[in-house]
């Protein structure tokens, strides 16, 4: 029995760790989606995100430091996001898909030129990094859970919160108010300019000692799963991202494992399950979940 | 609102040309940032990617790749889906044909397997794209999405099948044994035999294959009815299903079409260079693909022009990480990114600058025309 | 300053690009009236009210408000100054409350709760004092029309609006509806609030209004006192030149039934019953009107009897044929069995973005020849048909190259009505003919529907403009809440009970 109750509480404990960088992505995505603006780019800056954080922690010797870069550089692609699709009014998937790609070149670029250690930044001393606190979590993690709640409390509670809807359902009642459509939007992204770069942190230099290639892994795609599957509200978004890190915790443990009758369970198919499950979320949904009305449509006053 | 304010010639001509400008501006500013000079790594480049026989095979051996992929991403962009897929559907369109030329090796007579073997390139990639195709038809599943999970999937299945299923025996690496019956002709080969000297490269007849393609998409697109009712879907698709379109059933044809064309980069790697099955001969062409596609503006000429730059900028890159080790492939990746976002989403960038003259001219006409 | 005027404007001008949409625009409207500004599409009245709210800088002049120069730059300055809007399109957010909607840019400081309280004494207030009665807790998506824009009219009142801009509210209002406005307005009058009203209907200017200003071109053509005025007056200041307003129309002589819907029910989200039960017949030789308020029903019946959406019940016969749900008809079969169809929405069905002018002469019958041989497209065919068609038409400009959207909406509506009535349909199924065409075309397009009808076609006219149904229609069926609720023969229809009708109260 108590072999059972620690088997939870492992397998618990290891959920809200994968989880983590997932809820970070998913309340930053939920920001911006919801004010309009597609973001196909968590990913992207996630990735870099982890990058920078990983170089200034390597430079300084600081995780905060490190952190601060992260969230400055995450928060540079989200601009970068608005400024093509918000300014310019450009498709907003395929500027989030530059984002990625861009990041995921960048990086490699900057790192191998930077560091003497191919296509990754040196490996960190635990005092540059963020180690578990006690209790076995990490404090990104407590900074993940609390951002649920924080975003739950915005988005319902606050003025901020009404009219960052608002101008995801219908922006023209927000310029009829006088308010500015592009400005609110504008913040909306940074919002989430800074969620992904504490989750890219965690990557880099809380969940692993530096930043490889493309360490994301594809984790800003199912994020947005989850937030889709969450039907953009932060409980059910939440809710997507710990199914996630549940598959992933039970996964690592089915390794090596042989299952009567089938033999061993190949490892890239453990590898593979995040991504399925994706997809199996994605096509399973019962109805269709509705987006925000005006989302994906750049905002041009009507003459 | 998509007002043409700028005459024909400027907008498919000059526009495109001037984000790709930018792009590679940028790109510049990258290289300074690593410690290399802009100036010698473009002489690097053209040198390394023209300045040989052996470095224009090498190039058009890429740029093969590039047209493949670029073809898929514009005939989906064509009907308003954007496929993300090109990696998995490429990766497995050569699964396809390994497979298919594995099969065949005994004793079939090339004239046949090389067909065969294209065959089922073409109708792996095609699958591998259509199931994503019919989850956002029937069931409003992101395509985007999916086709990004399913690169990773394939990626996945692949390393399984390499490691425990077709790895030959003995071997140290993840590769299959060699096939010689569906062997496509390499190009330098054939000169050499015509009596032209000429350096060896991967180059081979692929190549032929793609710019028939390009044919194929030119014509399919704009010159038949299915084409009209593939543009009609991605213009509206409302309207698409008012001409008769039936839009679930067309997107996942669509779809089909779309992933065949990036399945041939198999026919190119697999058929054409390795003759054998292996892991990551399909690595960055997906992207690529999708950079390319916009470059060229989702049409067949301009993404020959846009995949023969990046053939060149992918082989020009080899050879000048030799002397400039900062520079690496994943500069390439870099620019991809960059070509992306200012060819797709920054397209209209440099619009403003472009059309100050014309409206000067316009103004200067319009109050003689009010009197 | 007491008599000075609630709003003035000196010469306002507005440029958009290379179009000039206000040209020196001036007017002066007295505290406490209701004043009409009227035009045709296009004449920029829109535009320079939009201006007064804050919504478009104006390249030129001055707007004076109470006798005092202001400077407006967005809606908050316009709130500010005590201006209110309401807009043609809705400005709401369908997914919050009426209290949500109410409070939105007004919010008093960041938390939410205090203003909500806030808000919900005000409306009451409001309820008190103009009769504006509305449930704030209900779902403004869920809100009648009629509703909706009450919950506009309280938007600009909560903030303190004393001149009240309204743009065309009463396209989408029954005559009943219509009647209720103007008692609101009166109620606003009798409180000293100024109201302009922005209009094309004539009809309604004449009734409600004290002043009128006529605008052409960007220009303000004219300014009457109402009771000086007439429709025809203001007919030919609108368009500067003689309007017959009336079509001249031979009685018809219905033949063999064309097209027959039994009992044709659409189910929509949670339920809904979107059409209940409407059966309706066509005969050639005929032209059968469908009155009713925009959302009734509409839509959905043409989208039916095109094919474009299966109804959940009923059937369906033309040619020969019969559909019967769910298996029913596709528009391309529709189209074969001789059944053409004008969308209400031609942006939404009825045209590609970047199909030029020629390509949409031929959407639809893209896969026939000549357009099509071979498996390949022909298109000398296709430009040869689209020349054919801006010819009979008079599309301008003659041009099948250009991109359709860049023609304009009239000539746009004039290219999908050449479309589909060269097909020479037995059935010809018609949405808002004249939607976005200038008042001169209008009667070309009205005359050209009868003239099918003579040439033996039946045709099915939607219209949410009462005056064209009871123009065109031989008989008149009305559309409530997705039921047939009348019918009446087109010679004996009047529009009292019409207007009836069309809200739902069967006499």
């Amino acid at each position: 029995m108590a072999d059972l109750a620690a088997l939870i509480l492992a397998t618990f404990a290891a959920t809200l760790r994968v989880a983590t960088p997932l809820i970070l992505c998913a309340m930053g995505g939920l920001f911006s989606e919801r004010s309009g603006v597609i973001d196909v780019g968590l990913e992207g800056k996630m990735l870099a995100a982890a990058f920078a954080a990983a170089t200034v922690a390597a430079l300084t010797g600081s995780p905060w430091a490190g952190l601060a870069a992260a969230i400055c550089v995450a928060c540079f692609m989200a601009l970068l996001h608005g400024f093509a699709t918000i300014t310019h009014r450009g498709n907003q998937v395929v500027s989030g898909v530059a984002v990625n790609i861009l990041a995921s070149g960048l990086t490699v670029v900057f790192a191998t030129a930077w560091f003497s250690s191919g296509d990754r930044t040196p490996p960190l001393a635990d005092s540059a990094r963020f180690m578990p606190l006690p209790g076995g979590f990490n404090l990104l993690t407590y900074v993940a859970l609390a951002s649920v709640a924080a975003t739950w409390w915005v988005v319902t509670r606050t003025r901020f919160g009404l009219r960052l809807r608002a101008v995801g359902e219908a922006p023209a009642a927000i310029d009829a108010a006088g308010i500015s459509v592009t400005w609110l939007r504008y913040r909306a992204l940074l919002i989430c300019g800074v969620l992904t770069g504490i989750a890219g942190t965690y990557l880099s230099i809380a969940q692993n000692a530096n930043f490889s290639r493309d360490m994301s892994a594809g984790q800003g795609y199912i994020a947005l799963a989850a937030l889709i599957f969450g039907k953009w509200r932060p409980v059910g978004a939440f809710g997507a991202c710990l199914i996630f890190g549940l598959l992933d915790a039970v996964a690592i443990r089915l390794q090596g494992v042989a299952i009567p009758h089938v033999g061993e369970v190949p490892v890239q198919l453990i590898q593979a399950l995040p991504y399925v499950l994706t997809v199996v979320l994605l096509a399973g949904l019962i109805g269709k979940a509705i987006a925000p009305k005006a989302i994906g449509v750049p905002y041009e006053k009507e003459h | 609102m998509s007002a043409r304010k700028l005459p024909l010639w400027v907008d498919i001509g000059v526009l495109p040309v001037a984000n790709v400008l930018i792009a590679l501006l940028i790109a510049g500013l990258v290289v300074l940032a690593v410690g290399a000079s802009p100036l010698d790594a473009v002489k690097g480049m053209i040198d390394g990617a023209l300045g040989s026989s052996e470095g224009i095979g090498y190039m058009l051996y890429y740029t093969t790749d590039y047209i493949f992929t670029g073809l898929a991403v514009a005939v989906a962009f064509h009907a308003g889906l954007f496929n993300i897929g090109g990696e998995g559907q490429a990766y497995l369109g050569g699964l396809g044909a390994g497979l298919a030329a594995l099969a065949l090796d005994h004793g079939v007579s090339p004239a046949l397997a090389i067909p065969l073997a294209i065959a089922a390139a073409a109708a792996v990639g095609a699958l591998w794209a259509a199931i994503p195709g019919y989850l956002q038809a029937y069931r409003g599943s992101h395509i985007v999405i999916t086709t990004i999970m399913f690169n990773f999937i394939a990626s996945a299945l692949m390393v399984y099948l390499m490691v425990n299923v077709l790895i030959a025996p003995g071997s140290m690496s993840p590769e299959s044994r060699e096939f010689t019956a569906a062997n496509i002709p390499v190009i330098s080969d054939i000169l050499t035999h015509w009596g032209y000297a000429v350096d060896t490269s991967p180059l081979n007849l692929s190549f032929v294959l793609a710019i028939a393609c390009c044919f194929v998409v030119w014509i399919v697109i704009w010159h038949t009815p299915f084409g009209y009712e593939v543009r009609a879907m991605g213009f509206n698709p409302n309207a698409a299903v008012y001409a008769g379109v039936n839009p679930k059933r067309l997107t996942v044809i669509v779809m089909c079409f779309s992933g065949a064309l990036a399945g041939l980069v198999g026919v190119n790697e697999i058929l054409g260079v390795h003759h054998r099955l292996l892991l990551d001969f399909a690595g960055g062409y997906g992207f690529g693909g999708i950079a390319v596609a916009l470059m060229g503006r989702n049409h067949p000429l301009g993404i020959v022009l846009a995949a023969l730059l990046f053939g060149i900028l992918q082989q020009g890159g080899t050879e000048l990480s030799f002397d400039m080790p900062q520079i690496t492939r994943d500069m390439v990746v870099a620019i991809q990114g960059l070509v992306i976002l200012f060819s797709g989403a920054l397209a209209n960038l440099p619009r403003p600058l472009l059309e100050a003259p014309f409206h000067w001219l316009a103004r200067r006409r319009t109050p003689a025309e009010e009197a | 300053m007491a008599d000075a005027p609630a709003l003035e404007l000196r010469g306002i001008e507005k440029f958009f690009g290379p179009v000039h949409a206000n040209r020196g625009v001036s007017l002066s409207i007295p505290r406490g009236a209701i004043a009409g500004i009227i035009g045709e599409n296009g004449a920029g009245k829109s535009t320079v009210m939009s201006i007064v709210y804050g919504l478009y800088a104006p390249d030129g002049g001055e707007i004076l408000i109470d006798g005092a120069p202001v400077k407006i730059g967005s809606p908050r300055d316009a709130i500010a100054k005590g201006v209110g809007m309401v807009h043609q399109h809705f400005m709401l957010v369908d997914t919050f409350t009426v209290l949500e909607n109410v409070i939105l840019g007004a919010e008093a400081g960041g938390m939410l709760k205090p203003s909500l309280a806030k808000a919900r004494g005000e409306l009451k207030r409001l309820e008190r004092e103009y009769g504006l009665k509305v449930d704030p807790d209900a779902l403004v998506g869920t809100l009648p029309v009629g509703e909706q824009q009450r919950v506009e009219i309280l938007k600009a009142l909560y903030r303190g609006a004393r001149i009240l801009i309204l743009d065309e509210p009463t396209a989408v209002l029954t005559p009943q509806e219509t009647d209720q406005l103007f008692r609101i307005l009166q109620a606003l009058k009798g409180k000293g609030t100024t109201v302009i009203l922005i209009s094309h209907k004539l009809r309604e200017i004449m009734a409600v209004t004290d002043l009128v200003y006529v605008m052409r071109h960007g220009q303000v053509v004219a300014e009457r006192n109402t009771a000086d005025t007439s429709r025809e007056d203001l007919a030919e200041l609108m368009v500067g030149r003689k309007v017959r307003l009336d079509l001249d129309k031979a009685p018809a002589n219905p033949a063999a039934v064309a097209l027959s819907a039994d009992k044709i029910g659409v189910r929509g989200k949670g339920g809904v019953a979107l059409l209940d039960n409407v059966s309706l017949t066509l005969r050639a030789g005929e032209i059968v009107g469908i009155a009713g308020v925009s959302g009734n029903g509409q839509t959905e019946l043409l989208e039916v009897l095109s094919g474009i959406r299966a109804p959940s019940s009923g059937t369906l016969s033309v040619g020969g044929k019969t559909f019967a749900a769910p298996r029913f008809a596709t528009p391309a079969q529709m189209r074969v069995l001789g059944v053409a169809h004008v969308p209400e929405d031609r942006h939404r069905y009825g045209m590609c973005a970047g199909f030029t002018a020629s390509e949409t002469s031929v959407l639809g019958i893209q896969r026939d020849a000549p357009f099509a041989q071979r498996g390949l497209t022909n298109y000398g065919a296709m430009t040869q048909h689209c020349d054919v068609l801006m010819e009979r038409y008079d599309v301008r400009p003659r041009r099948p190259q250009q991109l359709a959207i860049n023609f304009s909406g009239g000539n746009q509506q004039k290219l999908v009505l050449a479309r589909e009535t060269d097909q020479e349909p037995k059935v010809l199924l018609v949405g808002q003919p004249t939607r976005g065409v200038d008042i001169g075309a209008i009667a070309f397009i009205h005359r050209q529907l009868v003239a099918l009808r003579d040439g033996g076609a039946a045709i099915l006219v939607v219209s949410v403009e009462l005056d064209e149904v009871m123009a065109l229609a031989d008989r008149i069926l009305v559309l409530y809440g997705g039921r047939i609720v009348g019918e009446v023969a087109g010679g004996r229809a009047d529009e009292r009970t019409l207007g009836l009708m069309m809200a739902g109260a069967t006499a």
